[in-house]
């Protein structure tokens, strides 16, 4: 499904490169369930949004579905957003003069989908999310936890082959992330790749793997559930720093958490 | 996306922000009244004018003293203009074939009373023809009498509401006013008419050419009207009538003729250019008005940036976010057109209430201008906002 390349990130601070990702090459299959994990500053929102085509990288190839996104012009970067690629977001992202279900159904309308068949399926895709009796509150009538849930929703309405969430579950309490997490697991199992940046063990360790990033670079890979309660970057980057310390003290991206990007 | 879901994006920001909404719209709504308010009355003021003079009709020729040309030559010598007399309006219509009627003009100013009324009024000395060439027409008693001109008979005619004020509701005719210190018998009074070519025909007094020239001590007319036969070849006519006074002048063209439509003709010039400046000055709102739909639209688009960026990640491409936002400035200042139109319309509604007899209407063009310069600064001044939206790096977008 995913398959990346050789991929460099490179962005130009005060006339200095910064390697926001570093030879990073990796394969998602079709249905998987990968987590991101690594300290902030680390790259990994920045390979969300590459994965997303929010972004192109500076080197190296994506292939999305078997298409090589770095050749795609401008619209045909925004077609491929809007039909194969679901976006959640730490902070939501709903627009508040809209109510849930105009959210919902935002993408549609840039599709062109026609209006009945709009309110059809941004309705269906609220109701899997158990948000049908909340369609016309608006977000700020609406909690954090089901407001994330409207997020899916609208993530989810255009049927994409690949779900994108960048720590889902960062602004809510361990309920409502739950119930967000059973409701991305329950995406998943129904065929549909996904792909989650958190810092949270307990949300990376549901997926079937864990990619661990450390200054840009994949440092290590393991099974879900191989991942304890331990800090796996703490370990990766011990190990990692020996051969790369003068490196990633000239270079190391400016922190900021999951905005890496400058 | 259809117009119409574009159309609901757009009006959806809009409303989210009625304050500020109202406010960029009432800088168009300003500029757009005050186009049509403004353009209203220029083109009113011209038509009024131009109206007045039509009321003088086509076939007036007007010889008046003195030459607007009259240039230097040798210091003393032909300098002063001849007077413009009784005799050149005799002898102009004795000579020149296609002049049906002359009426001499003569102006003063003077005290008329009645018992211990009394008020200063236009003293207009004319003839009898002077009623037929204006179309005067009397409410009581007659006109001045027909006959030789120099018969300064010691009559006058009263205007309509000088004739209310001297004698309240005595009647008039046959009483004996005083004008300066003459003493005139009243033989009539003029029916109801107004301002014309400012002069309020309801407040003057009219006498006899001869005996306002003696009461003034006047030698020159202030005024020759001629009325041409219909049908007569109004060119030929002046042509005869500056050969006859150049004669009677020694030589030397020492007035001036002129018709009523080169009058008319050149007010009229006048107050399209008045016009014209007047509605480039409301011109000029408009574009400050569009200079505040520029900098509400850049507000708006650095206020909703992350929603820029969360259109992007979900798929909108950048013509349907240009478009979004461009719509948005377009709909702005339509609805400021649309109620700068209608505040415009009432304004004009207003001043036709006031003052009934000024025909204000506002030209198709001002309007149809007005509502285009609208939706054209709109587009125009959202182009640089819409844009901007759309450059936005997504990434940054989203996490700024």
């Amino acid at each position: 499904m995913i398959r990346l390349t050789d991929i460099w990130r490179t962005y130009d601070v005060g006339g200095r490169p910064l390697h926001a990702l570093r030879e990073v090459t990796e394969e998602v299959g079709d249905g998987e369930h990968v987590a991101i994990m690594g300290p902030s500053g680390s790259g990994k929102s920045t390979l969300l949004n590459l994965i997303g085509c929010l972004d192109r990288p500076s080197r190296g190839t994506y292939e999305l579905a078997g298409r090589n996104v770095g050749e795609l012009s401008e619209a045909e970067l925004a077609e491929v957003r809007r039909h194969q690629i679901g976006f959640v977001f730490q902070s939501f992202h709903l627009v508040q003069r809209l109510d849930a279900r105009a959210n919902v159904e935002l993408p549609m309308a840039f599709a062109g989908v026609e209006r009945r068949e709009r309110r059809r399926r941004a309705d269906a895709a609220l109701a899997a999310v158990d948000m049908a009796d909340r369609a016309e509150h608006r977000p700020d009538m609406l909690s954090g936890g089901e407001r994330q849930r409207v997020a899916i929703a609208r993530a989810v309405v255009m049927e994409p082959r690949v779900l994108l969430a960048d720590e889902p579950t960062g602004n809510l309490d361990s309920r409502s992330g739950g119930q967000v997490l059973a409701r991305l697991d329950e995406l998943n199992r129904g065929g549909i790749t996904l792909v989650v940046v958190t810092h949270d063990p307990a949300v990376a360790g549901r997926a079937d793997r864990v990619i661990t990033l450390v200054d840009g670079r994949i440092v290590n890979r393991m099974r879900g559930e191989e991942l304890g309660a331990a800090n796996p970057w703490i370990d990766a980057a011990e190990s990692a720093a020996e051969g790369e310390a003068e490196d990633a003290a000239a270079e190391r991206p400016v922190s900021g958490g999951t905005e890496a990007a400058p | 996306m259809s117009f119409a879901d574009l159309l609901a994006y757009a009006g959806g920001a809009l409303t989210g922000h009625r304050l500020r909404t109202a406010l960029s719209m009432l800088g168009v709504a300003i500029g757009v009244a005050s186009v049509v308010l403004l353009t209203a009355l220029g083109v009113g003021a011209r038509n009024y004018v131009t109206d007045q003079f039509a009321s003088l009709g086509t076939d007036l020729l007007i010889v008046a003293p003195g030459h607007t040309e009259t240039t230097g030559g040798v210091p003393g010598l032909g300098g002063t203009p001849r007077d413009l007399t009784l005799d050149d309006g005799r002898a102009v219509l004795r000579s020149v074939r296609g002049v049906l009627q002359a009426s001499p003009v003569v102006m003063g100013s003077e005290a008329v009373s009645f018992g211990d009324r009394s008020r200063d009024v236009a003293v207009v000395g004319t003839s009898s023809e002077y009623a037929e060439i204006r179309d005067l027409h009397v409410a009581a008693g007659q006109f001045l009498p027909p006959g030789d001109w120099d018969r300064g008979a010691p009559v006058a005619v009263l205007g309509h509401d000088l004739a209310q004020a001297l004698f309240v509701a005595r009647d008039p005719v046959g009483q004996v006013i005083r004008i300066g210190e003459f003493r005139m018998k009243v033989i009539g009074v003029l029916a109801k008419l107004g301002v014309n070519l400012g002069v309020n025909f309801d407040e003057v007094v009219m006498v006899p050419a001869a005996t306002n020239m003696r009461m003034f001590d006047r030698t020159s007319l202030f005024r020759l009207l001629l009325k041409t036969t219909p049908g007569a070849d109004l060119d030929a006519v002046q042509r005869d009538v500056k050969a006859v006074l150049v004669e009677r002048h020694a030589g030397e063209q020492d007035f001036t003729l002129i018709t009523q439509d080169a009058l008319a003709s050149s007010f009229s010039a006048i107050f399209n250019a008045l016009t014209a400046a007047i509605a480039g000055i409301a011109a000029i709102s408009l574009s400050v008005a569009g200079i505040g739909i520029m900098n509400v639209m850049l507000v708006s688009v650095s206020e909703r940036t992350s929603e820029i960026g969360l259109l992007k990640a979900v798929g909108a491409e950048s013509r349907q976010i240009l478009a979004a936002f461009l719509l948005e400035a377009v709909l702005l200042s339509l609805a400021g057109g649309l109620v700068g139109l209608a505040v415009g319309w009432a304004g004009l509604e207003a001043v036709s209430a006031l003052y009934p007899e000024f025909p204000v209407r506002p030209p198709g063009w001002a309007v149809a201008a007005a509502l285009g310069v609208s939706l054209v600064v709109g587009a125009l001044f959202g182009v640089l906002p819409a844009r901007r939206a759309t450059r936005l790096d997504p990434v940054a977008a989203l996490h700024g």
